[in-house]
C-alpha cells in the first residue's frame, strides 16, 4: 500500500489536462508510442474535437521513482464540465492527493476554484502544476502570485510543466510520489469500496470502477451494492492500464475494476459502495447522492419512421449514461419521441450529438426546461417540466422556478457586461470580491432557466472568452410563469411551446418568430408565425409567398444540374417536418433554441 | 436478336464563339476568334470519330440545331461544311429540321442566303429586345434596327421558319414597356417566339452587379405578372405556348430539336460544353476551346463527364421536363417505359395541386395549368 498513489488532475477546461494525462501514460510505458494517439483517454469523437471529457478514464502507472522503488500511481480521469460535478466529487473521494492544473497564461480560473474547493473538501493533498509555461504568453510570476492569493496554496510547491512539449514530466511523477501521501486501510476489515464510475462493454456488460478502502475483493465473490441491496457474483476484477488487465484480488487503496454480470450502467450508481453479501462493512462511504437531472427537453425523429431507431439508440447510450433518463413522450406536430432529462446544457448537447453521429439519427429537440413547482389552487404540488403538461392558468395558485447560485471569475473590465448580462437575465448579485488586483469573483443569485437558455454562450461573447463560471443549485423561488406557444398559419406547433417568464416573454416570442421567419422556406402561400400567450398574439411574423419559382430555360446543358438541384432538394426534405401544409425544416425547430450571434 | 427498330434523334453542334459576351449569359463562350479555323476541323473530326462509334442502325436524325455562342460568326462556307460533314457521318433526313442560331449584328444579307443555300432550314435571330435602351443593358452587339434588318433579310433569303428570341422582366420594365417589343415580333410574323425571363445565372457578371447593387431586380411579383401578360397576349396573336419560354404559332412550326430535350429523345451534341444524351447515359464536353482542341487532336473524345441515370433520376427528369410542355407529362409513355402507375405514384400530390389550379390531370395527361407554370420549381420538387 505504501507504494501506491492514487490522484486526479482538476483543472479549468482547455487547461491541458487531457495533454498532461497523455504525456504521463507516454513516459511509463504502458502503451507503445505506435499505438498512441492523442488524448488517449477521451476515447469518444466528441471529446477529442471539443477537447473535453465527459466520460472519464481510469489509469494505472508503474513508476519507476528516483528512490529506486516503482509505484502504482492510479490516475484517476475526471469529467471537465460544471454540469458533471457530482461524478467529479466522486472521482476526488477515490483518492489521497490532486494535481491543480493552472494554464501559465489564462492563471486560475472559476472552476479551477470550484475545483479546488471539491479537492479539498476531501482532504486532498494538492500540487499546484503550472502548465504550458512554452507559451509566449505564459506569465508564471502571475499565476504563481494567484496560486497563492486566489488558492492560499504555496506557490513554492508548484511544479511547472509544457504538457504538449514534455518538459517537467518526470517532476510531475516524482511529486506525486513524494507530496502526495499513499492510501491507508485495513485490508482485512469487511470490503468497503466507492464505485466513481462505470461503462458498458457489449461483450461483458457494465465495468465498474471502484476504489478499495477497506478489505478485498476477488473473483466468486458475493458482493453487494449498499444502495439498494443488489447483489452479484464478481466474473473479473481487475485495473486499468488502457487496457483492462485482471488481478487475482484487490484490496484496500488499489483502484481497478470489477465485472459482474450487471447489465446496465443504471443498474450501478456513481457513489455508492460496494461490500460483501455475507459480510458487510459497518457503514457505507459518506456522500452518495442520486443524481437528478435538471434540464429537459423532448427529442423526436425527423423521419417518421426513424422513432424504432431513436428507441434503440437511447437505449444503447443508456447503457453507459446513469444519468441520461428518458420517457415517452408524444407531440401533434413531431409524433412519438421522448422527453429527456440531462445533468445541464452540454450533456444535453453531447446525447444529441451522440444520438446523431453515432446513431446517424436526424432528430429535433425541444426548447430546454427545467423543472417547475407548481401549486395548484387546490394546495395539490405538481412538478412540470414539459410544456405540454403546463396545467390552466386559472388553476394554478403559485408557482416556483429553481435558483442557482453562479461563481463569474473575469478580468474588472468586463465587470459591467456580465453585470448586465445577469441582471437582464433576472439575476441578483450577491457578492463581488477581488482575487487578486484585477481579478474579480461575482456572485449572482439566478434563475436556472435563464442559465440553461444560452447563458454561457452569452457570457463568453460579453468577456471574449475571459469569463469563467460554475453554478449549483440552491433553491426554489416563486416566479410568472407563462407558457409561450408558437402558431404557424393559426395552428399550434406543440413541439415549439417553451415555459418563460412573464417579463421575457415578448422578447422570447419575438425572437422565435424570427428565428421561424428566416428558416423556414418560402412556399406557395403566405405562412404566418405567431407567439401567443393563451388567446393573446404577443407576436408575429410573416414569410411571403412565391410569387413565381420556375427556370426560364432548360435544354440540354441545364438538364443535370436541375436534377442534382432537385436530388439535394429532396434530401434536405429528409430534414424536415409537415405541420399541416407546411414543411419546417428541422434546423428552424432548432434556431428557436438559439441565441442570436451578435 | 432482334434489329432496332431505328428511333428518332437531334444532332446539336455548339459554336463557342461570340464577338462580346453578353453579361447575363452563361452558355460557354470565348471572344478569341483566332482559334475559329482549328475549331472548324475538329468539330468535323469529332463528328466522324463518333459516326465510326454509334450504332448506325438504332437512330435517325431529324433535326440538327446548330447553336452557341454565336454561330452566325461562321459565314456559309463554314457552316455549309459542318452541315455536310453532319450528313456525311450520320443518317439525317432529307427534310431534317436545320437550325442555326444568329446574332443581328453579325449578319449580311449575303451571309443569310449562304445559310440557306447550305441546307438551312430554319434561323432563330437572338434579336432580345427592340428597344435601345434594353439592348444596352443585356450587353448586346446589335441596335434594334439591325434586329429588323436581320428578320427582313433572312425572309429574303428564302427563310419561313423564322424564330425570335426575346427577353423580358429586366429592371424597371412594365406591361406597357414590355408590350410594345411583344408587338413589334409579332408584326414580323416570325413562326417561333422564346420569351424568356431574365436570369441572374451564377457566376454571369450581370449576377455580381446585382449583387453589388448595381440596378435593383424587378420584383418577383412583377416578372410573374410579365409572364402572364406574354402569355395571353401571345395566345391573342395566334401564338401557343407549348413550353415555360416557348411559343409556336402551330404545331409543326414548333422547335422540333428543342422539344427533344424535354421528351426524352436521344441526341448528340458536339463542340465544347456540348451535352448529349442516349438513355440512361448522359455526357459532356469540356468546357474548354482548349481542351477540345487538344483531346480531339489526340484522337480522344472530348468528353468532360458522364453519368449513367438510374431508374429514380429518370423519373425525376421525365417529371421536372414534361411538366414544362404544355402538353404535359405522357402518361402512358411513362408508365409504359418505368413499369409503374403515375396516378399511383403521384395521384395524391397531384390531385392535390389540381385542387390548387396548379395542375390538370387527365386518363392520358398530366401537366402545369397556367399559372402553375410559375411554380413549376416547387411543384416538382414536392413531387419527386
Amino acid at each position: 500500500m505504501e507504494n501506491i498513489r492514487n490522484f486526479s488532475i482538476i483543472a479549468h477546461i482547455d487547461h491541458g489536462k487531457s495533454t498532461l494525462s497523455d504525456r504521463l501514460i507516454q513516459t511509463t510505458d504502458i502503451v507503445s508510442d505506435r499505438d498512441f494517439q492523442d488524448q488517449i483517454l477521451d476515447s469518444m469523437d466528441i471529446e477529442r474535437e471539443r477537447g473535453i471529457t465527459i466520460k472519464s478514464q481510469t489509469v494505472c502507472l508503474p513508476y519507476t521513482a528516483k528512490d529506486g522503488q516503482t509505484y502504482f500511481l492510479n490516475l484517476i480521469d475526471t469529467p471537465g464540465h460544471v454540469d458533471f460535478s457530482y461524478e467529479v466529487s466522486r472521482a476526488l473521494a477515490s483518492c489521497e492527493g490532486a494535481l491543480l492544473l493552472v494554464d501559465a497564461s489564462q492563471g486560475v480560473e472559476a472552476q479551477t476554484l470550484a475545483n479546488l474547493y471539491l479537492a479539498l473538501e476531501h482532504d486532498l493533498e494538492i500540487i499546484p502544476v503550472i502548465n504550458k509555461i512554452d507559451l509566449p504568453s505564459a506569465d508564471i510570476e502571475r499565476v504563481k502570485n494567484q496560486i497563492e492569493d486566489d488558492l492560499g496554496l504555496d506557490p513554492e510547491t508548484a511544479i511547472l510543466v509544457s504538457a504538449k512539449e514534455g518538459t517537467g514530466i518526470e517532476d510531475v511523477l516524482e511529486g506525486v510520489v513524494t507530496h502526495l501521501p499513499p492510501p491507508v486501510g485495513d485490508t482485512e476489515a469487511p470490503l468497503k469500496a466507492l464505485i466513481f464510475d462505470s461503462h458498458y462493454d457489449p461483450f461483458r456488460g457494465t465495468v465498474v470502477h471502484f476504489r478499495v478502502y477497506q478489505g478485498k475483493i476477488k473473483a466468486g465473490d458475493s458482493i453487494c451494492f449498499m444502495s439498494n441491496n443488489a447483489t452479484y457474483k464478481v466474473e473479473e476484477v481487475g485495473i486499468f492500464q488502457i487496457v483492462r488487465v485482471p488481478q487475482k484480488t484487490l484490496s484496500a487503496g488499489q483502484v481497478g475494476y470489477m465485472i459482474a454480470g450487471i447489465k446496465t450502467v443504471s443498474d450501478t450508481r456513481c457513489g455508492d459502495t460496494i461490500t460483501l453479501k455475507k459480510q458487510k462493512c459497518d457503514t457505507p462511504m459518506p456522500g452518495f447522492m442520486e443524481t437528478k437531472p435538471v434540464v429537459f427537453s423532448s427529442i423526436y425523429p425527423v423521419a417518421s419512421d426513424g422513432y424504432e431507431d431513436l428507441v434503440t439508440a437511447l437505449e444503447k447510450l443508456k447503457l453507459n449514461d446513469a444519468s441520461l433518463i428518458y420517457e415517452k413522450d408524444t407531440s401533434a406536430a413531431l409524433g412519438f419521441g421522448f422527453r429527456c432529462g440531462f445533468l445541464g446544457l452540454l450533456h444535453l448537447e453531447v446525447v444529441q450529438e451522440r444520438l446523431e453521429r453515432e446513431y446517424d439519427l436526424s432528430l429535433i429537440l425541444t426548447a430546454p426546461s427545467v423543472q417547475y413547482e407548481i401549486v395548484l389552487n387546490d394546495g395539490s404540488l405538481l412538478i412540470i417540466d414539459n410544456p405540454a403538461l403546463y396545467p390552466d392558468p386559472t388553476m394554478i395558485s403559485l408557482t416556483k422556478e429553481p435558483f442557482i447560485r453562479a461563481a463569474i471569475i473575469i478580468p474588472d473590465h468586463y465587470m459591467g457586461a456580465v453585470m448586465k448580462l445577469c441582471l437582464d437575465r433576472r439575476g441578483i448579485n450577491r457578492n463581488y470580491q477581488y482575487l487578486t488586483n484585477n481579478r474579480l469573483e461575482m456572485i449572482f443569485e439566478l434563475p436556472l432557466a435563464e442559465v440553461v437558455y444560452d447563458f454561457y454562450d452569452k457570457l463568453k461573447s460579453v468577456t471574449q472568452g475571459y469569463g469563467s463560471f460554475d453554478y449549483e443549485i440552491i433553491d426554489y423561488r416563486e416566479t410568472d410563469l407563462v407558457k409561450l406557444d408558437i402558431l404557424i398559419n393559426g395552428e399550434r406547433v406543440d413541439a415549439l411551446s417553451q415555459l418563460v417568464h412573464r417579463d421575457r416573454s415578448v422578447e422570447r416570442a419575438r425572437h422565435a418568430c424570427e428565428k421561424l421567419r428566416e428558416e423556414i422556406p418560402r412556399q406557395m402561400f403566405k405562412i404566418a408565425i405567431q407567439g401567443a400567450i393563451g388567446g393573446k398574439i404577443i407576436a408575429r411574423k410573416t414569410v411571403s409567398p412565391f410569387r413565381k419559382d420556375v427556370t426560364a430555360k432548360c435544354y440540354g446543358g441545364d438538364i443535370s444540374r436541375k436534377r442534382k438541384l432537385l436530388e439535394k432538394q429532396r434530401k434536405g426534405k429528409k430534414r424536415m417536418k409537415m405541420v399541416g401544409k407546411i414543411m419546417i425544416p428541422q434546423s428552424a425547430f432548432l434556431s428557436v433554441l438559439k441565441t442570436d450571434k451578435d | 436478336m432482334r434489329p432496332y427498330q431505328p428511333e428518332p434523334a437531334g444532332l446539336y453542334v455548339h459554336i463557342p464563339f461570340c464577338i462580346r459576351k453578353c453579361p447575363y449569359c452563361d452558355f460557354y463562350s470565348i471572344t478569341d476568334l483566332s482559334f475559329k479555323h482549328a475549331f472548324i476541323n475538329a468539330l468535323m473530326r469529332e463528328m466522324q470519330m463518333e459516326a465510326g462509334f454509334f450504332q448506325k442502325t438504332r437512330f435517325f436524325f431529324d433535326t440538327l440545331y446548330i447553336g452557341g455562342g454565336t454561330p452566325s460568326v461562321f459565314d456559309a462556307e463554314d457552316i455549309g461544311q459542318i452541315i455536310e460533314t453532319a450528313r456525311n457521318a450520320f443518317p439525317i433526313l432529307p427534310d431534317a429540321e436545320i437550325t442555326i442560331e444568329v446574332n443581328p449584328g453579325t449578319v449580311t444579307p449575303e451571309k443569310l442566303r449562304g445559310y440557306y443555300r447550305a441546307g438551312v432550314s430554319r434561323i432563330n435571330i437572338g434579336v432580345q429586345s427592340f428597344q435601345e435602351e434594353n439592348l444596352r443593358f443585356l450587353g448586346r452587339i446589335h441596335s434594334a434596327e439591325e434586329a429588323h434588318l436581320a428578320i427582313q433579310w433572312a425572309r429574303k433569303a428564302g427563310f419561313d421558319n423564322i424564330g425570335l428570341d426575346f427577353i423580358y422582366g429586366l429592371p424597371g420594365q412594365t406591361e406597357l414597356s414590355w408590350i410594345p417589343d411583344l408587338e413589334r415580333a409579332v408584326e414580323s410574323e416570325p413562326a417561333h417566339l422564346s420569351c424568356y425571363m431574365l436570369t441572374y445565372e451564377e457566376g454571369t457578371a450581370m449576377d455580381k452587379d446585382r449583387r453589388k447593387g448595381c440596378f435593383v431586380p424587378l420584383s418577383e411579383g412583377r416578372v410573374a405578372d410579365l409572364f402572364q401578360t406574354t402569355v395571353d397576349f401571345l395566345s391573342k396573336q395566334g401564338y401557343a405556348q407549348y413550353e415555360i419560354s416557348n411559343f409556336a404559332r402551330s404545331g409543326p412550326e414548333r422547335s422540333r430539336h428543342n422539344q427533344k430535350y424535354w421528351q426524352d429523345v436521344p441526341y448528340l451534341g458536339f463542340g465544347p460544353s456540348a451535352h448529349s444524351y442516349v438513355s440512361p447515359c448522359r455526357y459532356w464536353n469540356h468546357r474548354s476551346v482548349k481542351k477540345y482542341l487538344s483531346d480531339i487532336g489526340a484522337g480522344r473524345f472530348p468528353i468532360a463527364e458522364k453519368e449513367i441515370l438510374t431508374r429514380e433520376q429518370q423519373i425525376t427528369e421525365a417529371i421536372y421536363l414534361g411538366l414544362r410542355t404544355t402538353d404535359g407529362i405522357d402518361i402512358e409513355k411513362f408508365d409504359e417505359k418505368f413499369g409503374v402507375s403515375f396516378h399511383e405514384m403521384f395521384g395524391e400530390m397531384t390531385d392535390c395541386f389540381e385542387e390548387n389550379g396548379l395542375i390538370k390531370t387527365d386518363e392520358k395527361r398530366c401537366a402545369l395549368t397556367r399559372r402553375g407554370m410559375l411554380f413549376l420549381d416547387s411543384v416538382v420538387s414536392a413531387l419527386v
